[in-house]
């Protein structure tokens, strides 16, 4: 007996390393909440699909719509969508996945504290049908539903009623709820263990409902701050995996046996966001009135960022100079609107000339420095670049978490923003950026407070319209809108290396997200 | 000048700084570096602060010395195309700057409060060394660091002018324990001295009898501790510029080019960072030098 | 003597409450915690109602009392950056910097000594020389450029050392400790040495300082006078009676260290105190700069409190030098 037990004992304790593959990985910071309906932040968005699935989701390799806990979906009426739930799914604490819990979850994320309404605009209500089977009802025929529900994941009613986080959790008030902390999904990943800021631990999920063909046991992300040290600890092996190296050390990743770089155009496009609400700037030498509202003088700042040179030498070529708001793969993009408003000191010094600041001004201009690929370089060398036309840009750069905050507070008068597009529709980007700030997604990043009747109109028009290709005109014709306006000025699309270990096997997605269903490491 | 010059080379501490080749090679490198940072607008080759004349397609060149090196850009250029060796002398004289700044006050703050304490005594000089007892029992980096942390959030908006004010009085408000601890303690030994006492007996204000009489005694031992502290001083500010509370990227300090540089250590663009690193060591090593000969010199018992 | 130890434990209190207060002003005139949890765009009702709510509307003096009474039990509400109860981070980050520290002031300790020791007996050989020098250095090189210079070339360049974080640590009760495993001593050396340097070049000063000092004194030379053996009278007489004022100092810089720590941590990412502490200076987190600055002094005070009744246990004399004043 003694004997079996003490074999029994080395046997488990021999057995885990012999098959535990841990897959360790790192980026700049950490995922805000795993409350999956509290903050849309495309890291936490990326991460929170290991844990939690989403009733539809993209493949990775077609980035067509598959089923995940959806079997099937038909349209009943114009506004009325029915689903089929999977059935025999598991939550990770053994109770199955029903259509109550679907019901749930949509509520949820429409809730006044979800961050989510981006991604439930259009929805009306949703109803449970039976045991197994949910109808989504639209305000309007919605022509891009299932594209909104590829984020919009599931989490347990009981659960999470139980355990008081019913709603979502306020970022603005910042009252911890229960599933801040801790998780209970129908991922292929469980959370084990997370503190924010060092470390988070997903153990694999051996009850998950599909076959799995990812290999890795354990995932171990470590936020680490410092660019160089994250590369560091890639190069010496301690880590597997960076989401996001910095241009510079790509050439000595590729350098190196062991290493490898993937890459590819992102689906997300970098601007410049600019204040033209306010009748004056706060920090600036302009009184009584905002320069900024002048489209003259947004243009001047469009032409005096030689974007080119930003592109090769800042960006070291990751980065697809664009004079669009969205990326080539999105509906709605056309190569006359990608065409940039061309770079020209000249004509940016008569604009501004024209406009009445011939010796230009000062203006309060922010940056992320920890969020987009080489943010803070940028912003730098563009305050160079409009020096050379007068324009005194007094740059500060804060990293992400507190830079959003203040940002949709209204506090930065130009501001860098890049946006991904989720549901590969323009219509996601202009109703956030563009159009005038309302309620739900309406304006939601539009933290310039641009306003124009005429884009509203086109924007209230697309979310309506059911003829696709009347549809694509005019998100077209809004997006060439916005080029004339300026109501942004665009930068690039973000091509996006990760650097890994030669053993990692994983697909390059477009929205630079790791798809955790198909995670190798030999 | 030149004179005065020789009247000092034949004093005794004159002959002791001629006779110690470390104390001159020391001087020499801080006399260099002084004065390029003093003289920065004529000695640089580029002005870094001029954003107009900064061209991108010349970010990251290597110093001259290598195939891609350019002329024009001795010791390279930075990711912004800066040229570095401009930017290191810039960078110098603000890390001096700032550096002596914060000793002078320092001074000027614990000399005034150490004669005070010393020579009124009393209450004032139990509050002022209970203070000091407080402020020695924390370390100097973290005073600082948490003044420019209170000052960021404080002013959170706020841009450069505010930035060094902000790193000078945290510099100052640790540094200025020591002048007072010293000068109190010799003002105590002078002050009961005959000829101290016999001017207070005379009449002698005590303003001027302080300035007069007590102030150019203890002024020995604070040189050596000012010369010491000048280095600290600049170590204590690149410091805090390496930890991001600093001077701010626009108007780059030693501290905060090693900050930006780190990020491009390991890419090969080792220049970006190790340039300033060795300034700043060159700078610091013969101040330290300097103070620890003049310490020797100044108390003939440990030579 | 009871005098003594009350008067002393009075003046930290003092020090505490003293401490408390700038925490406090922290609390209350650095930003307004009510723009913090509201935003700009709010009502006056609404930031009325909060005020009311938060207690933010009573006198001063009441204010305090609730803080320090919460301060007390090691409440300082939530981090405005990472909505956790500070205490929890603080918790979380604690074992790290210490074990940190106290590796690092054992290796300062270790190696530190002998070659003080070394520089004092063979004054003016080369290797004192050398010693002195790199002392210097050490006084010189700002710790963040030793750390990144480590990492270039021991992590980087030859691989023998990670670079960041702490590696495999072992839960006890709730204390991490990466001490007890191959990978946490691996991850430890770098950072233990970086922060080390100063404090070992300060006691190699410190030791040769007080050696030279210990051998000129009446009692080793009559030491010498009755024959004993250069050895005898080095490590029996004169080194004995330099370590005590030597490990005096280590023990009150250990303070120092923990708060050095922050910048060691900083660079290699080193998941103490510290690295909360600077990011929480970067973002204005002003509840957990509070947490951070109470326990600090707590620590120094008890520290430097422990220290002065040691000496008053082991040196008769102080009993009446010191009571007199400091």
């Amino acid at each position: 007996m003694k004997i079996r037990i003490a074999l029994l004992c080395a046997a488990l304790l021999a057995a885990p390393p012999a098959f535990a593959k841990p897959f360790k990985w790192s980026s700049a910071s950490d995922i805000p909440t795993w409350d999956i309906h509290s903050q849309n932040n495309a890291l936490g968005n990326g991460v929170h699909a290991a844990v939690y699935e989403s009733l539809v989701y993209y493949n990775s390799n077609s980035f067509k719509i598959e089923a995940v806990l959806a079997t099937a979906w038909k349209p009943i009426s114009p506004t009325q969508m029915r689903f089929s739930l999977r059935t025999g799914v598991k939550f990770h604490d053994g109770s199955p996945f029903t259509a109550d819990d679907a019901v749930f979850s949509l509520q949820r994320a429409m809730h006044k504290n979800s961050n989510y309404a981006v991604y439930t605009q259009g929805i009306d209500r949703v109803v449970k049908v039976d045991a197994n089977t949910i109808d989504v009802f639209t305000k309007d025929p919605n022509p891009v539903l299932l594209n909104q529900l590829t984020e919009l994941r599931m989490m347990s009613k009981a659960w999470s009623e139980k355990n008081n986080s019913a709603a979502p959790m306020d970022i603005k008030t910042k009252e911890e709820n229960f599933a801040h902390r801790n998780t209970n999904g129908t991922g292929p990943f469980m959370l084990k263990e997370w503190q924010p800021d060092q470390k988070m631990v997903l153990a694999a999920n051996p009850n998950w409902w599909a076959k799995k063909d990812a290999n890795v046991t354990e995932i171990i992300y470590t936020p680490v701050k410092s660019a160089a040290t994250r590369m560091a600890a890639l190069l010496s092996g301690e880590i597997d995996f960076v989401l996001d190296p910095s241009p510079q050390d790509l050439d000595r990743i590729r350098a190196n046996r062991d290493l490898k770089v993937l890459d590819g155009v992102e689906n997300r496009t970098i601007f410049f966001g600019m204040d033209q609400f306010r009748d004056e700037l706060p920090g600036s030498n302009i009184k009584g009135k905002n320069p900024l509202k002048d489209q003259r003088v947004r243009k001047a700042l469009y032409q005096a960022i030689d974007i080119n040179t930003i592109a090769r030498v800042t960006l070291r070529g990751l980065g697809q100079p664009t004079g669009a708001l969205v990326a080539p793969q999105v509906t709605g993009w056309t190569e006359a609107i990608h065409k940039r408003h061309p770079y020209d000191v000249a004509a940016a010094q008569k604009l501004l000339a024209e406009a009445g600041y011939k010796d230009g001004f000062e203006v309060d201009f922010a940056c992320p420095n920890n969020r987009y690929i080489n943010d803070e370089q940028i912003c730098q060398a563009v305050t160079a670049m409009w020096a050379k036309i007068g324009v005194k840009a007094k740059l500060r750069t804060q990293p992400l978490a507190t830079y959003f905050p203040m940002i949709q507070r209204y506090e930065a008068s130009i501001y860098m923003l890049g946006w991904g597009v989720p549901t590969f529709d323009a219509l996601y980007s202009l109703q956030s950026l563009v159009r005038s700030v309302g309620v739900g997604g309406d304006g939601n990043y539009n933290v310039g407070r641009y306003s124009n009747p005429q884009m509203d109109a086109l924007v209230e028009r697309t979310k309506k319209e059911t003829d696709l290709k009347l549809r694509t005109d005019l998100l077209t014709k809004a997006l060439a809108l916005q080029n004339e306006d300026i109501a942004h000025i665009p930068l690039h699309n973000q091509v996006i290396p990760w650097a890994m270990k030669k053993k990692v096997d994983l697909v390059h997605r477009a929205d630079n997200r790791i798809d955790w269903r198909l995670l190798k490491v030999q | 000048m030149i004179a005065a010059l020789r009247h000092w080379l034949d004093s005794d501490i004159g002959y002791s700084f001629r006779s110690s080749p470390t104390a001159l090679v020391a001087a020499l490198i801080a006399l260099v570096c002084g004065i390029a940072a003093l003289f920065a607008p004529w000695v640089a080759p580029h002005n870094p602060f001029d954003l107009v004349t900064l061209e991108l397609a010349n970010a990251r060149l290597p110093p001259a010395w290598y195939a891609e090196g350019s002329k024009t850009f001795l010791l390279g250029t930075d990711d912004q195309g800066r040229d570095i060796l401009s930017a290191v002398i810039y960078g110098a004289r603000i890390s001096l700057a700032v550096g002596l700044a914060s000793v002078v006050l320092s001074v000027v703050v614990g000399v005034t409060l150490g004669l005070l304490a010393g020579y009124l005594g009393g209450w004032i000089d139990a509050f002022l060394m209970r203070l000091c007892d407080v402020m020695l029992s924390f370390p100097a980096i973290l005073v600082a660091l948490l003044i420019a942390g209170v000052g960021r959030a404080m002013f959170s908006n706020a841009h450069e002018t505010l930035a060094f004010g902000v790193l000078i009085l945290s510099i100052t408000l640790t540094g200025w324990v020591q002048y007072a601890r010293t000068v109190r303690g010799s003002t105590l030994v002078e002050r009961n001295k005959e000829y101290v006492q016999a001017a207070r007996v005379t009449g002698v204000s005590s303003l001027r009898i302080m300035r007069r009489h007590v102030l150019p005694n203890v002024l020995g031992p604070v040189l050596v501790l000012a010369t010491i502290h000048v280095a600290t001083a600049i170590i204590t500010e690149a410091t805090l510029s390496f930890l991001g509370v600093g001077a701010p990227p626009t108007s780059p300090s030693l501290g905060t080019l090693i900050r930006i540089g780190n990020d491009y250590l390991f890419s090969g663009e080792w220049w970006i960072t190790i340039f300033p690193g060795v300034m700043l060591v060159l700078i610091a090593l013969s101040v330290n030098l300097l103070g620890d000969w003049l310490r020797d010199a100044l108390n003939p018992r440990l030579r | 003597m009871l005098a003594f130890i009350l008067r002393r434990l009075v003046q930290a209190m003092i020090v505490m409450i003293t401490v408390a207060l700038i925490a406090f002003m922290l609390f209350q005139y650095v930003g307004d915690p009510v723009t913090f949890l509201l935003g700009q765009d709010v009502t006056p009702e609404e930031s009325r109602a909060l005020r009311a709510a938060l207690g933010l509307d009573q006198p001063f003096v009441v204010q305090f009392w609730h803080f320090l009474a919460n301060a007390a039990q090691g409440e300082f509400g939530f981090s405005l950056r990472q909505g956790v109860k500070v205490s929890t981070l603080i918790a979380e980050r604690f074992p790290a910097t210490i074990e940190l520290a106290l590796v690092a002031a054992l290796l300062a300790l270790v190696i530190g000594v002998p070659m003080g020791v070394y520089a004092a007996l063979r004054r003016g050989s080369f290797l004192s020389q050398v010693f002195m020098t790199i002392s210097l250095l050490g006084v010189s090189l700002p710790t963040f450029l030793i750390g990144i210079l480590l990492i270039l070339v021991f992590a980087v360049q030859l691989g023998w050392f990670p670079s960041f974080g702490r590696g495999e640590v072992v839960s006890i009760g709730g204390w991490t400790t990466g001490l007890l495993t191959a990978k946490g001593w691996h991850h430890i050396t770098l950072p233990a040495v970086t922060l080390a340097i100063f404090q070992l070049t300060l006691i190699m000063r410190l030791v040769r300082a007080e050696m030279l000092e210990v051998l000129r004194t009446d009692y080793i030379k009559f030491a010498r006078a009755r024959g004993l053996t250069d050895r005898a009278v080095h490590f029996g007489h004169a080194l004995k009676n330099t370590l005590v004022p030597v490990i005096t100092i280590t023990g009150l810089q250990l303070g120092g260290l923990i708060a050095f720590a922050i910048i060691t941590e900083t660079v290699f990412q080193w998941p103490g105190m510290g690295l909360l502490f600077i990011q929480a200076v970067n973002f204005a987190d002003i509840p957990v700069m509070a947490a951070y600055l109470c326990l600090i002094a707590l620590i120094f005070v008890v520290i430097n409190l422990s220290v002065d009744l040691l000496y008053f246990v082991v040196d008769p004399r102080l009993r009446v030098d010191r009571a007199g004043g400091h």
